[in-house]
């Protein structure tokens, strides 16, 4: 058999995260773990819509606290079922993205992204302006423990076998919808809307659509991650995350599902690196990111993939030399 | 000659489209019997794209109506009209640059496939064999044209020239039953040309009917069974390509008339 069968992205992806499981027993790096793959979900949404269909969101961190805040309000407040409550936050967010979404998609790029912008700020108000509610500035606590049959998810290693399996199937459905029909039609919507209006795309339904389900992903990640941290605050929604959720996407790739995770992992885990760095975190953070755009404009994942290629072409004997 | 039928596949009834003081088209009236090539001509600036642009739905008539197979379909948004059997192809070329060949003209098969987001997500049994028609079908049109040995390209690696074929195979994809063709030979070289023109002759043995804007006198006077002639929005002429061009109208749009005096 063709060993380059099994070199494939997700027989990796399944080998990494069984070995991840059985082998590390660090809590701070399963946690950072846990993160990635929240974060992941996210921008695996984001880069639905924005990689793939073309639709700029500033306001994605609103979707992802809609989702944890109705989470954390509906169990700690009122003693709903944890999984009831992550369903009633798909709802809520599917439901606002519609409303959203309708007159917003009407706008193109600039005025899509002041529009998406200006409904992630209202939503951050609203969770730190509704005190009852929300709890304010100071944050939601008592947010109780994910539990499947009785089994309490409250430890890291045990939130990682919940998070990094939803993530895989999610991975899995979004890469199924990318090479789908679908998939196609988005991916033509951002290329040239005119056409693919006149091959019988509703582009308009279409993009109303993938803000959805984008918005869907980003409600299911801050169920999780509410129910992780078991207490969330506003400032964890604000305008600067829904920045670095777009950083993330163009970091790892924009169309691009293994880009996605990337990003996110790498955006994840490089504040944590450079907290050694004390004042100058900030700066080395952004010269990173710069020098990363400016020699890998495509991206970590093909930016990398080209470079590999490049290599083999060098070593064969290309005229480049 | 022509089996023409009572009923015309498509009619155009005084439209009149105005962009400010602009008249674009000023009550232009023809029809398109099924099965023929009609050719739309006429000086730049006349108003043939503008012509397209309302056929296909991507402009609306300030009054008139378009009549496709008997329906009123003016107004009506340009995903709805191609869903209902017209496809175009444009002007300047519009391809999805950073798909491959054949996704390109996979989307074309569009209207005639249904898995939804949610179907295509979940990869349902059903999607794949509808994916393999889709990709059937596709590679079908690609050899119609010529392209199938590019498959596998991103459409912006080919020149010009096979951009207007990728575009047409999109198009025919989506098995029109009127195609509409904005000046397809229009950067293409003479061999090329000469392949349009069998293409567009082989199609409307196939059966479809094409409506075409084009410049290039040659090919339009080979391929078309009749001609519109648009001056400053207005038609001037239509008729058989032998009776168009001693039009003294025509003539007169494209020469100026000075030189008769």
């Amino acid at each position: 058999m063709n060993p380059r069968k099994f070199l494939n992205p997700w027989v990796l992806f399944g080998a990494a995260a069984l070995l991840t499981a059985g082998v590390l027993d660090n809590d701070y790096y399963l946690t950072l773990i846990n993160f990635i793959g929240i974060h992941a979900l996210l921008v695996v949404g984001l880069n639905l819509l924005m990689g793939y269909g073309g639709q700029i969101s500033l306001g994605h961190a609103a979707f992802f606290g809609l989702g944890s805040y109705t989470s954390g309000i509906l169990t700690a407040t009122y003693g709903v079922n944890p999984w009831l409550a992550l369903l009633a936050g798909l709802v809520v967010c599917g439901v606002t993205a519609f409303l959203i979404g309708v007159p917003a998609l009407k706008l193109r790029g600039y005025y899509l992204a002041m529009a998406t912008l200006g409904f992630g700020i209202i939503v951050y108000i609203f969770f730190t302006e509704a005190h009852k509610l929300t709890g304010g500035p100071s944050g939601l606590a008592g947010i109780p423990s994910l539990s499947i049959g009785g089994f309490k998810l409250d430890t890291p290693k045990r939130l990682y076998l919940l998070i990094w399996p939803v993530l895989g199937v999610i991975l899995a459905l979004s890469a199924n919808l990318v090479d789908s029909r679908t998939g196609r039609a988005l991916r033509a919507l951002h290329e040239g809307e005119t056409a693919a209006q006149s091959l019988g795309v509703n582009t308009a339904k279409l993009k109303l659509l993938i803000f959805i389900w984008s918005a869907l992903y980003a409600s299911l990640a801050g169920s999780l991650y509410a129910h992780t941290l078991n207490f969330i605050a506003p400032s964890s929604f604000g305008f600067m995350f829904s920045i670095k959720l777009v950083t993330m996407v163009v970091l790892g790739g924009m169309a691009s599902i293994w880009g996605s995770l990337l990003g996110a992992a790498v955006l994840t885990v490089l504040p944590e690196i450079l907290t050694m760095f004390h004042d100058y975190e900030v700066i080395i953070f952004g010269a990173i990111l710069m020098v990363v755009m400016i020699f890998l404009p495509r991206g970590l994942v093909r930016g990398l993939k080209d470079l590999w290629e490049f290599r083999r072409y060098k070593k064969e004997g290309g005229i480049i030399g | 000659m022509l089996a023409i039928t009572d009923q015309p596949l498509l009619e155009l009834k005084e439209i009149s489209l105005a962009f400010g003081g602009l008249q674009a088209l000023d009550g232009v009236s023809f029809t398109v019997a099924p099965g023929t090539v009609q050719a739309v001509i006429g000086p730049n600036g006349a108003g043939k794209t503008t012509l397209f642009n309302l056929i296909t739905g991507f402009l609306s008539p300030q009054s008139g109506r378009v009549v496709f197979q008997g329906e009123e379909i003016q107004g009506q948004p340009p995903h709805q009209v191609a869903r209902l059997g017209i496809a175009r192809t444009f002007q300047l070329v519009q391809l999805f640059d950073y798909m491959t060949v054949l996704e390109n003209v996979m989307v074309g098969r569009h209207r005639l496939s249904r898995a939804g987001l949610l179907a295509g997500a979940l990869r349902l049994p059903w999607t794949s064999q509808e994916e393999v028609s889709i990709r059937e079908r596709a590679l079908e049109e690609l050899q119609f044209v010529g392209l199938a040995d590019r498959a596998h390209q991103p459409a912006a690696a080919l020149p010009l020239g096979l951009k207007r074929l990728l575009e047409i195979a999109r198009a025919l994809a989506a098995e029109p039953t009127l195609l509409l063709l904005d000046e397809p030979a229009s950067g293409l070289d003479a061999v090329e040309t000469e392949r349009l023109q069998e293409m567009i002759l082989a199609l409307r043995e196939r059966g479809l009917t094409i409506l075409l804007v084009e410049h290039d006198m040659g090919l339009t006077m080979e391929v078309a069974d009749q001609i519109a002639v648009l001056n400053y929005g207005q038609l001037i002429a239509t008729g058989p390509p032998r009776e168009v061009q001693k039009n003294p109208e025509v003539i007169a749009a494209y020469l100026g008339t000075d030189w008769q005096t």
